[in-house]
């Protein structure tokens, strides 16, 4: 049978039209899934909620080394964090560096006494613009509504490109199962909390603003045990407690210029009013 | 048509065959006890109405797919609105809510997964309740 123009034109239009109208109309009939949504409901539960939570960290308020240390602790007790000894294979979610480190190209020729050796405290900055989020193939990583950077650890396939893309070091891989135990049978999660799960080898965890405590009403670990060295708040509301700070104190954000508005901020000196 | 070598061809045939049915011949006739996870656990025994977030052939059909979507709400969307049977809340979550109920997880999760050859990972990071070894 010989095919001229018009009939092959109507043929393959029909087939189109068939290819796609087919499979809407397939998938429509088809049974859906349950859906979470169709479980009966309690009423809508108290939690914290911002537009855009973020944090100052009132370095003034960190005198020693234990100051810091009850933080990083209260942080990665309850969340389960676990503790290599193998500096390459370190898991953390709120830690410590220099001056230097912490806000490079600031550093000057002569600069305050003390500021050089002074511990900075640092978190995931859940930037505005996350090149994290960006970077994920799988969107295992990703921006809430209200600005939290988040992590499903369930999509994490462990490529890294998030630890690639963050400029703040905010991201650690899980070279070991965090589950198991170093070389002297010590388990590398000291103390486990049985509320929060840990994860596994070969995922990408950091802060999560403590979104669990969020929903319960709760400050972030961090913030609660800091006695006002951090402070936690909505960045968008101009009457917060966070947005005060920002009005009267001089702060600064690392590494502003690559432009991920971090929403991290630091009050570095000028501890006249503590 | 001539089959070469066919009597070494229909042998080796004959032995292939018997080969790979052995698991037939060896399961022929018996009966595996379908698996009856328990529900005796103090928490269950203990409500006023013993029932889960939804019927009991649902669950065993689609409790995958409903901690699935519980991790897509809390997780990504933020909604941890607490489910409501019989006057009680549980909440969206397998190691904060379904396992504070079922806290057997050797009679209740392992019976049928092992029965069905399936290994889910949720163990490598959500914590199971302690119990005593049986």
């Amino acid at each position: 049978m010989s095919i001229d123009r018009r009939v092959f034109l109507k043929i393959a239009g029909i087939t189109t039209a068939f290819g796609l109208g087919g499979s809407t109309l397939i998938n429509g009939l088809k049974k859906r899934g349950l859906e979470a949504s169709e479980l009966p409901f309690a009423g809508k539960q108290g939690g914290l909620t911002a537009k855009r939570w973020g944090m100052v960290v009132d370095m003034s308020r960190f005198r020693n080394e234990h100051d810091i240390q009850r933080v990083i602790d209260a942080c990665h007790n309850i969340h389960n964090v676990p503790f290599f000894k193998n500096p390459k294979h370190e898991v953390k979610w709120i830690w410590t560096d220099t001056f230097n480190h912490t806000f490079p190209g600031m550093e000057s020729e002569f600069m305050m006494e003390g500021l050089e050796e002074m511990p900075f405290l640092m978190l995931c900055n859940h930037c505005k613009e996350p090149a994290c989020v960006r970077v994920c193939p799988t969107q295992a990583t990703f921006k809430r509504k209200d600005g939290i950077v988040m992590m499903d650890m369930h999509r994490c396939i462990g490529c890294r490109f998030c630890m690639a893309a963050c400029p703040f070091g905010a991201r650690s891989f899980n070279w070991r199962d965090p589950r198991g135990k170093d070389e002297d049978g010590r388990p590398f999660i000291r103390k486990l909390n049985p509320e929060y799960p840990t994860r596994m080898k070969g995922v990408v965890e950091k802060c999560t603003f403590c979104t669990e405590r969020l929903a319960k009403g709760l400050q972030p670990a961090c913030a609660e045990k800091s006695n006002g060295g951090l402070v936690f708040g909505d960045l968008e509301d101009p009457d917060s407690e966070l947005r005060e700070i920002l009005r009267t104190r001089y702060t600064v954000r690392r590494k502003q210029e690559l432009g991920t508005q971090p929403s991290v901020y630091y009050v570095i000196g000028g501890n006249d009013d503590v | 048509m001539k089959l070469y070598d066919g009597g070494k061809i229909i042998f080796g045939l004959i032995i292939f065959l018997g080969l790979i049915t052995i698991p037939f011949y060896f399961n022929a006739g018996k009966a595996v006890a379908p698996p009856k996870p328990k529900l005796d656990t103090p928490v269950i025994q203990a409500l006023a109405v013993k029932e889960c977030v939804k019927p009991k052939e649902i669950m065993r059909a689609e409790h995958m797919r409903i901690l699935d979507d519980w991790r897509n709400s809390v997780v990504r969307e933020d909604d941890r609105q607490k489910i409501v049977i019989g006057g009680k809340e549980f909440t969206k979550s397998l190691q904060n809510g379904c396992l504070k109920c079922h806290s057997n997880k050797k009679d209740f999760c392992d019976k049928c997964h092992t029965y069905m050859a399936v290994n889910p990972y949720c163990w490598d990071c959500h914590f199971t309740p302690k119990e005593n070894k049986s």
